[in-house]
């Protein structure tokens, strides 16, 4: 036996092929760089050329909103991708939840926290739905969630006209929804008396009659920034999060050393449709109502926030953080848009560039990780 | 040494005539072996010889359609992988042991991660698991600087010799090594091969799937070749050279024919 130790002390010298790694290699190895990188690159395009009113405290308030909202699905997407799947049905999930919450509420009279409740289970059953029959078939997950992106927008369209009577907007939520704490969680703003307060000193913008013009922080935000604290502390500290890394990189390794794989994507998939729900309560209570176009598109801007926060499309790499500067990119650019002379009709370009530009890092650096050649 | 060990212990695995037929297929027709602690058992055999069936029934992956499975001299059955771990038996399959993406560290504790903290706030206890991993590596003489480098680093030797220290440090009783070097270079079959040899050393026993003789009759202690799904033979190392081995796992005539031709290279 000391022999053997012996033996393996002299062969665990150094391997003089082994570069020392460097700093700048060991930040490169974090998948959000990509992202951070694009969010300085999008800063300083946007503090050149637009309106500096873009960066003052409503400007930044009118591009987090819409960024967060996109931000609490990017970051379940981004899961599920490093999970190893796609769910493209989260936009008209969004839209279907929005229709359940709407209809609890105005045409069966239920209190508020049973139609959170309510959707927020019926979201988890049906995605876990998704996730069952993405398992079992072993058909891909990119066309079983099509199939539910169509299935759950004609749905949402037939049940909105059911609810309303020939309508495709639910209004009147706002008269059932009484006031309360519950409501302030998922609609409105945040810390008022803070900027009240700042507004009275003179620290930040007022109306004339002393009104803050930036009112608080929307809740929408502070959940978006909850959601990607904890998804990252699942992602990196726990065991579902070596779990989720395991099923997304090799399904098959991570099933013989004991991963419960197919839970652990029946659970993602639940996560994503819950993501969709919580963002539909929190759009119908601010708007006040619903409509069959609630969250058009969003399976992709999500995806593509993902994507631009790092995740491989393959799934097993990726960061909940990468996806949270992903959204940010994206509302920055959709919004700052206006505040350029360019027509904000570049938005789409400049979209699909950044996701090519993004695929190709993240390809890059999918080799350096790995030390693929 | 190991042989007067085998002598005195009960096999940790025996099986005895074990079928298994896949509807009209006949895989395995009447196969035979056991391995005892601190002994590499070599399966050789040609393609199709049944030698990865026979490690699937072993590994929980198929059961067997006859034929006794004594674990430690005890008759079991294994309905899934998770089983045969829990017996003591890991498999190390060739391209299936690692994920390249994750770390070292996440890897060599996929599916048995260590926790600390309360509920709902537990998590993995890094710190313990890099200690953990450092020290394993270091024992196998892998310099790791970082175990939170990806696996897909390392190179194939390395990786498998990773994936056999999980599977001891996890306190396998017996290795099932799936052609742990058809795909590596020199240096790095010898460097597996070397850490076959510790690992026997520590007392395991190791079932060593091969087809290639010179790998086998490196660190066997006894050989047993298969072909066409039946046991062909068991010999002991001193009993039978490295050809008459070789022969013997090709079917003998056609290949010494054939070797001729080619002017003894094979």
């Amino acid at each position: 036996m000391a022999q053997i130790e012996q033996q393996t002390t002299v062969a665990a010298k150094p391997d003089e092929r082994i570069r020392q790694v460097g700093f700048l290699t060991h930040m490169m190895r974090r998948p959000e760089l990509g992202a951070v990188a694009g969010l300085v690159l999008v800063v300083v395009f946007f503090f050149f050329a637009a309106d500096p009113s873009m960066f003052s405290l409503s400007g930044l308030m009118t591009i987090l909103a819409p960024a967060s909202q996109l931000g609490i699905l990017a970051i379940a997407a981004s899961l599920l991708m490093i999970g190893g799947e796609f769910d493209l049905s989260i936009g008209s999930m969004v839209a279907f939840t929005g229709l359940i919450f709407g209809a609890l509420l105005t045409n069966f009279g239920q209190p508020l926290w049973i139609s959170i409740v309510f959707t927020l289970m019926l979201a988890a059953v049906m995605g876990a739905v998704n996730g069952q029959i993405v398992i079992r078939t072993r058909l891909p997950s990119f066309i079983v969630t099509l199939a539910f992106l169509f299935i759950l927008r004609g749905l949402t369209l037939v049940g909105l006209k059911w609810a309303t009577g020939g309508s495709t907007q639910l209004r009147g939520i706002e008269d059932v929804v009484g006031d309360g704490l519950l409501r302030q969680v998922f609609s409105g703003v945040a810390f008022q008396p803070l900027f009240n307060w700042l507004a009275e000193h003179d620290l930040i913008e007022k109306f004339d009659n002393g009104v803050p013009k930036v009112a608080g922080v929307p809740v929408s935000v502070l959940w978006f920034v909850g959601i990607t604290g904890a998804a990252t502390w699942m992602l990196l500290r726990t065991r579902v999060g070596n779990w989720i890394f395991a099923a997304g990189g090799d399904p098959v390794a991570a099933r013989n050393s004991g991963v419960p794989v197919d839970r652990v994507k029946t659970g993602l998939f639940a996560l994503t449709a819950c993501a969709a729900a919580l963002v539909a309560i929190i759009t119908v209570l601010d708007a006040g109502s619903t409509d069959a176009r609630r969250g058009f598109q969003k399976e992709f801007e999500a995806i593509i926030a993902a994507v631009i926060g790092g995740s491989l499309l393959t799934g097993g790499y990726g960061s909940a953080i990468g996806a949270f500067f992903g959204a940010i990119i994206f509302g920055l650019v959709s919004i700052g848009l206006t505040y350029t002379q360019f027509d904000s009709d570049w938005f789409q370009v400049f979209l699909g560039s950044m996701l090519l530009l993004a695929v190709l890092f993240n390809n890059f650096i999918r080799r350096k990780v790995t030390g693929e050649r | 040494m190991a042989d007067s060990k085998t002598a005195m212990s009960t096999p940790v695995i025996e099986v005895n005539n074990v079928v298994k037929h896949y509807g009209s297929v006949i895989a395995l027709s009447g196969v035979s072996m056991k391995v005892s602690q601190g002994e590499v058992l070599c399966l050789l055999g040609d393609n199709g010889a049944g030698k990865s069936t026979l490690i699937k029934t072993l590994s929980g992956v198929v059961r067997p359609t006859s034929g006794d499975f004594l674990v430690d001299g005890k008759p079991v059955t294994f309905n899934s992988p998770r089983d045969a771990l829990d017996a003591g038996i890991a498999t190390v399959y060739q391209d299936l042991a690692m994920i390249p993406l994750m770390s070292i560290t996440r890897n060599f504790f996929m599916g048995r991660e260590p926790l600390k903290g309360i509920p709902p706030f537990r998590h993995i206890d890094f710190k313990h698991c890099h200690t953990v991993t450092h020290e394993e590596m270091r024992k196998i003489g892998i310099d790791i600087r970082d175990p939170n480098q990806a696996v897909g680093t390392l190179s194939g030797g390395e990786r498998q010799c990773v994936a056999i220290a999980r599977a001891v440090y996890f306190g396998a009783k017996v290795l099932i090594l799936d052609e742990p070097t058809s795909a590596l270079g020199v240096a790095q079959t010898s460097m597996v091969l070397k850490y076959i040899h510790q690992v026997q050393q520590k007392g395991l026993g190791v079932i060593f799937i091969t087809h290639n003789v010179r790998h086998a009759y490196a660190v066997g202690s006894r050989f047993t070749v298969l072909n066409r799904g039946k046991t062909l033979g068991t010999c002991a190392k001193g009993e039978i050279s490295i050809d008459e081995l070789q022969n013997m796992m090709a079917g003998g005539k056609e290949l010494q024919t054939l070797s001729d031709e080619l002017g003894g290279t094979i």
